[in-house]
């Protein structure tokens, strides 16, 4: 069980990030965590939670007029020194980025230039930041990443357009994990795709963090994704967080109300039908807040074996 | 803009800033207000100008003079007022400008529109129109027809200059149209039971407001230098007053050679103001159909509240 | 009360590379019947052909072959029995930001329909008629929301106007494709609970597409597998999901996120 206490690889304590247009808008307030080394993180939270934010004002990733306002965020690198990384500036920036921490962007399979072939994306990373390989040692490298993904060798010289959904995210991770990394942070990596290809790659961030050792941070509206595969979930709400713990622990003991909300909008596969029975369901109005919440808990329909006459 | 609720209770709607058409029309921004009222104060001068003075024709003994206390913008060799000129003069090119616009407009949307909703057949045969009307070059066509005609009217050459620039503008419509045809709200407009021609009118044709504006203000800018330089090359309408046909005559006239500024650089100097008037009220629009653009100008800029050494230390060194 | 069945319909797309031609089959020989009352899901990924068939259903394409029958009759292509047709069954659509038009109010959105299947003659009955349409689907206060325009609401809210607008001609079928694939998670089941609950008011047939699992079971009676235009696998919602006989239906359920398994684990 990776030590985020004790060993970890990002601390980052009293985290702000405010959108300083017409109306300041706090987009992420006071944050702090940390991340073992090799943890999967799983960071949970529906759109305009500040989840996204977070990680790209971390990474330094954010364009004005969003300004980190308050705290900081530490690197600790395996080889023993530490990083405060919003201090890094100009060429050192470069040289961290992508070496230290890469980034799997939300909907990155579109990201991929169009007219450049999959080999020349791949040799990019090194010609930039490894000026010093020779090219065959950069071509091997490159082969031998995509088959770390799972893709065959010899897509190296298709177009982004040959390849598949799944095989462009594949594309996009093996970028992310060119340079070694210790941290990965994926923001909604497998969105868009199918449930059978998301659960392949899900397979291959698994098995690729225990060959290589990475932490990652997945970032996710897909509670029960990251309950699949997290060690530890945060769960985020107007850019704090509000609920941090082990995954199996948040998943049959959460504290705080909005995780529970955000787990009972997750009718279960195979469980009970329990509460999500279509026909026998509450409507609960919470007038005084202003806070008008469906409550989703229903009386079990008596009933239930009738209404499900099958028609074939 | 109103705050949108992401995450608040589903049903409740929050109070909204700007209702109804306002919220379609450009924010008034200091490019949109300049372009407007610079825009404004020449179409004034053009309908009001005419009413007020003189004679443009009258021929005087005084002959080539600068501008003076009779005549405020001097005189041209012939002794004619150039203030009266102008006035007619902007006039003149302000009707050959909004009649090739209207005109370009309804047949870019009748081509581009009606071709790409209907789709089938007549898109092919309306999408072939349109290329060939865009090959076709519009000045060999005007010197064609000036071997024919010899009196030729503003309404000739309004006609001429329309009949060649309205091609663009309709595929620009007809791709737009195209991609809109497939949104889910066309479809959903079917599945109401609404008519095929209602639903260009009401549904498609809104959303195509702003780059049919767009195109309008263009095709008067197109206008108005298309026969500015028409009539200089001794092509425009003969007998009639406009801008290009007052440099045509101040060239003829010898002006720039004898240094009467005073005829040759009002109407240019007309021309270019009220083109870059036009522009910037054509730069707001661009603003409402690429939202992008809106966030990104100055404008926008100084709207933040970052101070100066936040903003310097956040432009320096983050994204490149 | 109405039924909507399909037989052996297919869709075959005639796909043109250069000189060749090749034939994408995008519905093959499917078959199913909506009933009054009851919740048909239709589970599948993306590229499985269930867009194709909401279109199909909704005569925005023509089959290749097969028939549709609204109780019993074929459906009419034309005139008053394409507009009979379109009272009858109606569609809520997947992306509530593409389904409403962004220069309308949503008074207007509701107004075309109403007036179109003569539910309302002039201005007081579309008034009243809006209001009543915004009520159920619980927008209020309904005569703010009626002049909002759609940037003004969230996707949550988006989505009960579209629900809205599907029930204004009182239809007997309602085809929700994916309503709620785009909607933030914690209000997802918010929009199911309506659905569920306007089928019992109205005595519904609801034909849910979906690409997830979970939902599709708990809020249907029966469950469709499609996978590359064919129906895989049917039956009763909990008998597919927990007694998955196809290959493709087993490799769905193996492959869907389910957190029972790690606890399981332990």
């Amino acid at each position: 069980m990776p030590n985020y206490s004790s060993n970890p690889v990002l601390t980052i304590e009293n985290f702000s990030i405010d959108y300083m247009a017409e109306q300041t808008v706090h987009a992420v307030k006071n944050v702090s965590f940390s991340l073992g080394r090799g943890e999967i993180l799983g960071l949970a939270g529906e759109s305009g939670c500040g989840k996204s934010t977070l990680a790209y004002g971390v990474t330094r990733l954010l364009k004005p007029p969003a300004l980190v306002t308050s705290g900081h965020a530490e690197f600790h690198s395996r080889e023993g020194y530490s990083v405060n990384l919003g201090e890094l500036s100009g060429e050192d920036l470069r040289a961290f980025r992508w070496d230290k921490i890469s980034i799997v962007f939300q909907g990155a399979m579109n990201s991929l230039n169009p007219v450049i072939n999959i080999r020349k994306q791949l040799e990019d990373i090194f010609t930039t930041h490894r000026p010093e390989m020779g090219k065959k040692e950069r071509r091997e490298l490159c082969g031998d990443l995509l088959e770390r993904v799972g893709v065959d060798r010899d897509r190296l010289k298709s177009f982004p357009h040959e390849l598949s959904g799944g095989m462009r995210q594949r594309v996009m991770i093996a970028m992310a994990m060119a340079l070694g990394p210790q941290i990965m942070i994926m923001d909604e990596p497998t969105t868009a795709l199918d449930v059978v290809i998301q659960r392949e790659i899900l397979r291959e961030i698994t098995r690729l963090r225990e060959e290589l050792g990475f932490a990652v941070i997945f970032i996710t509206h897909d509670l029960p994704l990251l309950l699949e595969i997290s060690d530890r979930i945060a769960v985020m709400r107007d850019g704090e967080i509000v609920e941090l713990g082990e995954a199996v622990e948040l998943y049959t003991n959460p504290q705080h109300e909005y995780t529970k909300r955000l787990l009972s909008s997750f009718p279960s596969l195979t469980g009970d039908r329990g509460d999500f029975i279509r026909s026998g369901l509450l409507t609960d109005r919470d007038g005084v807040t202003g806070d008008a919440r469906r409550s989703v808990g229903a009386e079990p329909d008596e009933s239930g074996g009738t209404e499900r006459s099958s028609t074939t | 803009m109103t705050p949108v609720l992401a995450q608040g209770p589903d049903t409740v709607v929050a109070a909204t800033k700007r209702a109804g058409v306002r919220q379609v029309l450009p924010s008034m921004t200091p490019k949109l207000a300049s372009g407007l009222i610079i825009a404004g104060l020449v179409i004034l001068f053009g309908v009001i100008g005419p009413l007020v003075v003189g004679d443009p024709n009258a021929i005087g003994d005084v002959g080539l003079s600068g501008p003076s206390g009779t005549h405020i913008l001097g005189t041209t060799q012939t002794g004619q007022d150039v203030f009266s000129q102008l006035a007619y003069a902007t006039r003149g090119s302000l009707i050959i400008g909004f009649i090739v616009g209207v005109l370009a407009m309804f047949f870019s949307a009748f081509f581009g529109i009606v071709g790409a909703y209907v789709g089938g057949f007549l898109d092919d045969l309306f999408s072939l129109f349109t290329n060939v009307m865009l090959v076709i070059p519009g000045l060999p066509l005007v010197i064609v027809m000036s071997s024919y005609v010899q009196q030729k009217s503003i309404y000739l050459i309004a006609g001429v200059l329309a009949v060649t620039s309205w091609a663009g503008g309709a595929r620009v419509l007809r791709s737009v149209t195209l991609s809109l045809r497939n949104r889910d709200y066309v479809a959903a407009a079917k599945l109401s039971g609404e008519r095929t021609w209602r639903i260009m009118l009401v549904e498609i044709l809104p959303n195509l407001v702003p780059v049919m504006a767009s195109q309008f203000v263009f095709a008067i800018i197109f206008a108005i230098l298309g026969e500015a330089g028409l009539s200089f090359l001794g092509l425009g309408a003969s007998g009639a007053l406009t801008w290009g046909t007052m440099l045509f005559y101040a060239q003829n006239g010898l002006a720039l050679r004898l240094g009467a500024w005073w005829w040759f650089i009002p109407p240019g100097l007309l021309i270019a103001v009220f083109g870059a008037a036009l522009s910037l009220i054509n730069f707001s629009i661009d603003e409402i159909i690429n939202p992008k653009l809106r966030d990104q100008t100055r404008s926008a800029r100084k709207r933040w509240t970052l101070s100066e050494e936040q903003l310097k230390r956040v432009s320096v060194e983050d994204v490149p | 009360m109405s039924t909507l069945e399909t037989r052996n319909m297919s869709k075959d797309y005639r796909l043109r590379d250069g000189r060749n031609s090749s034939i994408l089959r995008a519905v093959k020989n499917v078959s199913f019947t909506l009933e009054a009352g009851k919740t048909v899901a239709l589970v599948g990924q993306s590229g499985s052909g269930k867009s194709t068939l909401a279109k199909i259903l909704m005569q925005l394409e023509r089959p290749t072959s097969g028939e549709i029958l609204l109780d019993g009759r074929p459906i009419s292509r034309h005139g008053r029995g394409l507009r009979d047709h379109r009272s009858s069954v109606q569609m809520v659509f997947q992306d509530p930001f593409a389904s409403l038009n962004p220069f309308h109010t949503v008074e207007h959105h509701l107004r075309r329909p109403l007036l179109l299947h003569h539910k309302a003659h002039d201005a007081d009955g579309v008034r009243a008629g809006v209001r009543r349409l915004l009520e159920r689907v619980e927008l209020e206060p309904a005569d703010v929301v009626a002049g909002r325009r759609p940037h003004e609401l969230s996707g949550g809210q988006r989505q009960r106007v579209a629900i809205a607008r599907a029930l204004a001609p009182s239809p007997h079928v309602l085809i929700a494709d994916e309503p709620v694939s785009m909607l933030d998670v914690s209000i997802r089941l918010g929009v199911l609970n309506l659905l569920s609950q306007l089928q019992r008011e109205e005595n519904l047939a609801i034909l849910y597409i979906t690409h997830d699992l979970a939902t599709a079971r708990h809020f249907s009676d029966e469950i469709l597998v499609m996978f590359k235009g064919e129906i895989v696998e049917r039956g009763p919602s909990d008998e597919v999901i927990l007694n998955p006989q196809h290959e493709y239906t087993r490799l769905l359920m193996a492959a869907a996120p389910n957190p029972e398994k790690r606890i399981a684990r332990g």
